[in-house]
Order: structure tokens, then sequence, then C-alpha cells
């Protein structure tokens, strides 16, 4: 018996296979590291690596189950779609353009919002205002609404929907480097920089943006899961990646179609992929934040 | 007191109006709004009387005023597919939302908050490793994929349940857990950490000291403080739900405002869509202020903050 | 009163297991202490001498990296080592009490003064809710608090801290304890309220022939309240006797600096003494005698061996090699 807290019990299976899954190398998250790097690969080296052209297909072969099942071929390991794409070939695509959308969105997100978030805490007075507000007007939106608003009027294009998903989600940025950059501000090394005559755009540069550096990648990890589902569900209602590129979301939209006659693959397939990525990016985010800022532990 | 109420609504009404000038800037700005904003099919004569209409020959200001004295007049537009005005249309499927998001936030509750203190109160044992991958699953899950999957194993092979549309409690089931999963585990971190917080508190060590049992220490002192932050949260998320649940009442063809935005994008049809957002957007804000205001009623120490 | 001592701990050490086993801090180091019916041990230290682990110790409430790893302890009599886990639980609050630092966080926000007072009655003397309320009453009252139907229903954050304190000390004597532990329990509060709750505590224990444990880093309160004091440091009683002779005679050179180190009215600024340097980090203890960094008086003995437990008079013991010369006479 404890004041404290109570002896914990004898941990078994799962417990293992959550140390599994926890498995640090030299202090480093071993599963999620690999998972990114091997889609980051086969993003890169699609070309090589898919066996089948995900855009074209054979319309006679369509509906072909994964190689497993009966009725399945090895030429198609994972079963082909409605106009009978490869969707092995599909998938691996399909990881370039979920990295390729995911990392740039997060990327000019992350930049928007961390310059708005630094001007906004150092600065303070109406320019810190104004941010604000409109932070907190379009924090009021939900992402997807937004994001599908957004769609609605400019069209769904790759393009378009990496701009769109930054300009959703740069409110998120902008709050938490405001926060930082306002205890930062109090900091013995900022003072004697404005002491030493520093201009407030040299200190805004060379002092306050590497301190928030740290939190901004912790905050980047953690919301690139947030995009790939954004963008998955936007492809998916139409409004995302538009046909034929093969993008994890569109290929649920179309496993939807073969759904009720049980064509399960296609449904399946693309869903793992996403919960692989996504959940990569949260325990690598996880880590990260414990590592660099223990401070964001109540993100 | 007052002024902290009356400076709550004005934060309110500054997000309201910062929302309706984005929305109004990115369709006027953006895009062609004649293009979006007339109905598929019409006349040239029809879209110079709507130029007319939305004032396009005018400055933007004066648009946006008109814009505004619309909506507050509870003018959204018609939609082109239906024929009817929207507002009318949204005020109808909202009902449906509703109903889906409380039952999957109750879901969500029951799902969570149970595993959340199972997991604070045997840490480190089998409960709590099996909640943390239960939470790591449920946050990185989609709420349309676990629908789709849910279609799949209980509609196609099993045929308990059905598919799509609404009208019996059985039709809920499954959109209420595709949309309650996610925020299940969320609930359950929170209510985790928030438990092991007040398992460490004074007054739960005092308790222990004045020779309870285990059991009343849990269920009567930790519970209802661990159960504080949770339940804000879940207010916080119900109206999110309404809101986000877009995907999954498309995947159900359940008849609710996030099916009507999907319907929207499907059939072209922008007032729609326009105004979901609108409506959308300001139900969150409105709901925001009330809480803080609700707060601020029950905890006399928020009144003094800024 | 009867002979048999109430409490007794014989070597009793307590140690922390940190860092997966590979380091060990031994909090409570072979303490030994006795106390009877009735009486008033203070237990004096700086922060992290062990004072708080020794009362847990008692209690058996220690948090999960610590355990008692040898030694005894009887109360009553009774063996407390070899208690089982319910017996425990029925003991706290009902024979052993103990009272904490911080009375506004030892109470709950969320329920009723009256409720969290009655609690403890209702659960080990299993009575009714409506006698247990009244009980509450009753003790408000013998803790001197006014209005007391109305503070039964009112809620912590609503009295002051004074009050909340003698609230603390109410629960802790509802079910008519043998002993009370009492850790800190002026520390958090006013000084002008301090003197009026030792009062009330020494009121309480003679109406009721309770003994007393009282932890505190002053030892000007130690003075006031106590009849025999315990000296500890690094997880060691370093000192231990009657309070008088304690603060006449002291025998080891840690206690003295702490008895000299009271400031008194009337002596000019050069009598402040201080102790020079830290309190030892308990993870790496240096070897020999814990204090001997410090000590104005260290041989060369004291840096290799820890000194045992030497008897100076009747009842009063200390740990050193060296002993402290004859005091100055004290005014």
């Amino acid at each position: 018996m404890s004041v404290n807290a109570p002896a914990p019990s004898r941990a078994a299976g799962l417990t293992v296979a959550w140390r599994l899954a926890a498995f640090h190398v030299e202090g480093m998250p071993v599963i999620p590291i690999l998972i990114l790097v091997v889609l980051a690969l086969l993003a890169i080296f699609a070309d090589f690596v898919a066996p089948h052209n995900p855009e074209v297909g054979t319309l006679s072969q369509r509906f072909r189950p994964p190689a497993w099942v009966a009725g399945g071929t090895t030429e198609n390991l994972l079963g082909t779609d409605h106009i009978g794409r490869d969707v092995l070939s599909r998938l691996i695509f399909g990881a370039r353009v979920s990295m390729l959308v995911g990392f740039t969105a997060v990327l000019f997100a992350g930049f928007v919002g961390t310059v708005l978030g630094i001007l906004a805490g150092y600065l303070g007075g109406w320019v810190d205002q104004v941010i604000m507000r409109v932070t907190d007007a379009w924090l009021a939106l939900p992402a997807l609404m937004f994001a599908i608003f957004l769609a609605a009027i400019v069209g769904p294009s790759e393009f378009n929907i990496v701009i769109i998903l930054g300009l959703v989600y740069w409110t998120r940025y902008a709050r938490v480097v405001r926060g930082e950059v306002l205890s930062l501000k109090e900091r013995d090394f900022v003072r004697l920089a404005i002491v030493a005559g520093c201009s407030k755009w040299t200190i805004m540069r060379r002092h306050i943006l590497p301190n928030v550096l740290n939190t901004a990648i912790v905050l980047a990890t953690l919301m690139l899961g947030v995009v790939i589902v954004t963008e998955a569900a936007l492809s998916f209602l139409g409004v995302g990646v538009p046909p034929p590129k093969p993008a994890w979301g569109l290929m649920l939209a179309d496993g939807k179609k073969g759904l009720m006659a049980g064509y399960w693959w296609l449904t399946v397939f693309p869903g793992v992929c996403i919960v692989l990525m996504v959940l990569a990016a949260n325990l690598l985010g996880d880590w990260l934040r414990v590592k660099l800022d223990p401070q964001l532990r109540q993100l | 007191m007052r002024r902290f109420v009356l400076r709550r609504l004005g934060y309110a009404v500054i997000s309201l109006f910062l929302l309706s000038v984005t929305i109004f800037l990115l369709v006027r700005v953006t895009g062609d709004p004649t293009v979006l904003l007339v109905e598929p099919g019409a006349s040239k004569a029809d879209i110079e009387a709507l130029q007319h209409d939305l004032g396009l020959d005018r400055s933007l200001g004066v648009q946006y005023v008109s814009f505004v004295r619309d909506l507050l007049r509870g003018d959204f537009g018609r939609s082109f597919y239906y024929r009817t005005p929207v507002l009318e249309l949204y005020l109808s499927r909202l009902p449906n939302s509703l109903v889906l998001a409380i039952t999957a936030m109750a879901f969500s509750l029951i799902l969570g908050i149970p595993t959340g203190i199972l997991a604070a109160v045997r840490v480190g044992g089998w409960w709590d490793g099996a909640g943390k991958v239960f939470a790591l699953l449920g946050l990185s899950m989609p709420s349309f994929w676990v629908g789709l999957l849910m279609i799949l194993f209980f509609s196609v092979y099993l045929g308990w349940l059905p598919s799509s549309g609404a009208g019996t409690p059985l039709h809920v089931l499954m959109p209420a857990f595709a949309l309650g999963w996610y925020f299940a585990a969320a609930h359950m971190r929170l209510t985790r950490s928030s438990m092991l917080e007040v398992l460490g508190s004074e007054y739960v060590k005092l308790a222990r000291l004045k020779g309870l049992p285990e059991a009343l220490v849990i269920a009567k002192h930790a519970f209802k403080n661990a159960l504080i932050p949770v339940l804000t949260l879940a207010g916080i998320n119900l109206v999110l739900m309404i809101n986000v649940a877009v995907v999954v009442e498309t995947v159900f063809a359940w008849p609710g405002i996030g099916r009507l935005l999907y319907e929207g994008i499907a059939f072209r049809d922008f007032p729609v869509v326009q105004a979901s957002v609108l409506l959308g957007g300001s139900m969150i804000v409105i709901v925001n202020v009330v809480v803080d205001i609700l707060y601020a009623v029950i905890d006399p120490r928020i009144r003094y903050e800024r | 009163m009867s002979d048999r001592p109430l409490l007794e701990l014989d070597k009793l050490s307590t140690h922390y297991v940190t860092g997966r086993g590979t380091r060990t801090v031994k909090a409570v180091d072979e303490v030994s202490l006795t106390l009877r019916a009735g009486e008033t041990l203070g237990i004096v230290g700086e922060s992290g001498s062990g004072k708080t682990t020794l009362a847990l110790s008692i209690l058996r409430l220690l948090p999960t990296a610590a355990h008692i790893v040898s030694g005894a302890m009887r109360f009553e009599g009774e063996d407390l080592l070899a208690k089982s886990p319910t017996e425990m639980r029925k003991m706290r609050g009902k024979r052993i009490a103990m009272i904490l630092q911080d009375p506004m966080a030892s109470l709950n926000p969320l329920f009723t003064v009256g409720d969290q007072v009655a609690e403890p009655v209702r659960v080990h003397e299993n009575v009714s809710r409506r006698s247990a309320y009244e009980r509450a009453g009753a003790l408000l009252k013998s803790v001197k608090i006014p209005a007391v139907t109305q503070r039964l229903r009112e809620y912590p954050h609503q009295m002051s801290g004074g009050m909340r304190q003698r609230i603390v000390g109410a629960i802790a004597i509802s079910c008519e304890p043998g002993l009370l532990i009492a850790d800190e329990p002026t520390t958090s509060l006013d000084v002008t309220i301090q003197a009026q709750y030792l009062k009330l505590l020494r009121e309480i224990q003679r109406e009721r022939g309770l003994a007393l444990i009282f932890i505190t880093h002053n030892l000007g309160i130690v003075a006031h309240m106590c009849d025999s004091v315990a000296v500890m440091y690094a997880g060691r009683v370093v000192e231990s006797g009657p309070v008088r002779r304690i603060f006449n005679a002291p025998a080891h050179p840690y206690t003295r600096a702490l008895v000299e180190s009271i400031p008194r009215l009337g002596e000019g600024p050069e009598r402040l003494t201080a102790i020079d340097g830290q309190p030892p980090d308990l993870v790496s203890l240096p070897a020999g005698c814990a204090f001997h960094p410090r000590c104005p008086q260290v041989i060369d003995r004291c840096r290799i061996e820890a000194p045992d437990s030497v008897e100076v008079e009747s009842e009063h013991r200390a740990r050193c090699w060296v002993m402290a010369p004859a005091p100055r006479s004290r005014a």
C-alpha cells in the first residue's frame, strides 16, 4: 500500500507488445523512424519499385482479389480496383502523394505560423491583437470544414490542397509559438540584447527564432498526422487530390464502391497505410516532445 | 463579473465578424462569385441579374454590408438542388447531427473514462499497456476508415446492421461508433493523466491516511476531481464533433449537416457550402462563449483572470 | 500510564530503490525510537533528512519505490510489520493518525467539511450518517471552530488557513487514536496563528492522553511542545533524549550547531552562527559519518567509520566519535 500510488500489477502480453513498439536504440524510437524512412524511400523510388502503372488499368482485370485469395494472381499482389489498376502500385505512388502533400503543407503552415507567432509575441500591441483575433476566429472553424470550403472555391488540385492545408493549420503554430515567445521575452539573454542596442528584427531573427525552433519541430511532427488524415478525408470527399492521381484517401473513396460487394482489399490496404504513417508521425512526435521540450507535455 | 461577460461577448462578436469577413473575402476575391453562386445552366440574363443582386459593381465594403444584412435577416441563400432557403435546409438537418454527435459522445465517454481510470489506477500494468495501445490506434485511425471497416464487417459479412440512412436505433450504432472512436481515445488519455495527477494529490494522501479503503479513495475522492478536465474537453469536443462529422455522415449517408455539406460539394451547390461553413463556425464561437461564461459562474477564480 | 512503550522503533531502515534497481537511497537508516503514551516526541532535521519518510514508514504508506528493508516496529506491543494491508488500513486513522503540512491541499475541494470530518468515523466505527455527522460537529467544537452547524456545510476554500488546519486536526482525532503524527503542521500557517494552534494541540493532547510525534525543522517549537527530541541527519538519528538535556548539553556537533543558530534577543549580529556547507545528497553519501564534511570537530576516524549510537547519559544517546566538549551555560 502506498500514499502515492498503488503497486503495479504484473504486466504481460500487451505490455510486451508495447515495449516492442516503443523500442528504443540509443534513445531513438526505432519503429516510427523505420516506417517513415521506408515510406519515404517508397515515395522517392516509386517508379522503380512499383510493379505496374498506377494510373492505367486493364478493365478485363478489374476487382481482382489479393494474391493469397482464390481468384488472385501474383501479378497483382494486393489485387486490382474497379478500373483494373494495381492496388500495390497505387499504394506505393500514393505514399509519394501523401508524403509530398503532408510535408509541404506542414512546412508551409509551420513557416507562416511561426513567423506570425514570433511577430505577435514579440512585437505585442496591435500586431498581437490583430493576429490573435484572426487566429481565434480561424481556430473556431473546424479544419475540415474550412478546407472543404476553400477547396470548393478554388477547385481541387495537389497544389491547391497544400495551400489550403497550410492556411487552415497555421493558426495552431501561431498560438503555441506566441506563447513561447512571450516567456522567452523575459529571459536574460533577450534583455541583454536589447540593452546592447540590437534592433527588434535582429533579436527576433537571431535570438528568438532558434529557441522556438524546438517547439515548432515538435509541433510539426504532431501536425503531420493530422494533416495526412485531413488530406485523406478531403480526397475521400472528392475535394482533395483529384483522380487519376493515386492518393490513399481517393482509393478509399473508390473502394467504397466495391464495399457492399465484399471487395475488402480496396478499403483495408489504403487505410492501413494511412494508419501506419499517422502512427509513425504520432509516435515520433511524442518522443520528440519529451526529448526536446518537456514543457510541452500539455500539448 | 459583468466586465468579464462583456469582454467575452466582445471577443465573440469580433470572431464572428472576422469569420464572416474571411468567408466573404475568400468568395469574392479568389474565385468569380458569379460562377459559384449562379445556378448551373442559367441564362445570360440570369447571370446579369445575379451580378446586380450581389452588387458586384459596387465597392467591397458595400457588398459586405449587404452580405451581413442578409445574414442577419436569416437569408443565407437558396440551394440550387433543393430549391429551398439554405437556412431552412440546415436547421432541418441539424437535429440529426445532434443525435449522432450526442450518441457518439456518450459512447466515447462510456468507453474512454473507465479505461482511463483503470489505466491510471493500474499504472504500468496490463490495463495501462492496453490503454496506451488503444489510445494510439484511436488517435491514428481516421474515423471514416473505421466507419468503412465497420460496414464491411457488420453489414457485408455479418449482415447485422444497416449500412446507410437513419431511422431506427440500429442505424445510429455504427456511425456513432466510428465518430466516437477517436474521441474515446482522446478522452481516455486525458482521464488517465488527470487521474494520475489526482492520485498524487495531498487530499488523496490524506484519504489514505484516514484509513479509507482503497476503493472508496478512488471512487469518491479521486474520481470526481479527475473528471473535471475531461468533461470540459468533452463539452468542447461535442460541437467539434458535429462539425467534423462530415465524412462519417457521408460514409453512412446519415442525413445531417455534414452530409449536407458533402451534397453541396457534390452537386456544386455553393450557397449550401457557404452557409454550412458560416453557421458551423458561428455555432462553435457561440458555444465557446457560453461555456466560458458558465465556467466563470461556477468558479469565481476564473473571473479575475485575463 | 502503562510501562510498556506505545511505539517502539528498533533499527528501522527504509530505502528507496530507483533507476531500475541501480541506485539505493537510504532515506531512513537504522532508526531506533521509543515513545510512551501521552508523551510528545519532536523529530528535527533539515529537509531531506528523512523525517517524513520515517513517518510514512510507521504508517506503512510508502511510495512504490520505497521499502522497509530491516528493523522492527511495534505499536502497543503489536508488530506493525507483520500486519496485512487490510489490518494496517484499519489502524490508520483509528489508532495512528497523521496531519500533513498543507491544510488547503489536504482537504478535498469538492466535498463539504462535515462530510470529510465524518468520513473516518463512518468508515472505522460503522455508525449511521446522522450520528457520524453529529460527531463531526462535536469534533469541530473541540478544535474551537465557531458557528459549527454552518461550517459543517461549507467547503474548504471558504475557510482561512488556520481554520483548515484545525479541521485537519479534527479529522485526525476523530476516532480517538493513541498516536498522532504531525508533519510540519505549522509551517504553512501565519506566525500569529501558529501559537494558537500549538496551544490547541497541547490541550487536545492532554484531554485525550494522546501521544504526539511532532516533525519540524523549527527548534523553537520543539522547546515549547516536546518532552523528548530526536535529531535526524541524512536518514539517521544522530542524537536523541529529553528536550532539556539536548538544549542545555547537546552532544552531537550538528545538534550543537542547530541549538546555537537560534537567534536570541539582546545578542549582537556577531553571535549568529550558521552551519557551513549543504546537507548531503542521499544518493552519494560521504564515507564514514555523514556530517563530517561540515563538522567543526571532525577527526580522522569520522571520515572512515560511521559512529554507533552511544549512551551519553540515561535516555540521552548520540552518534558521534567526538562528543562536544562541556557546554557553555545558557541564560
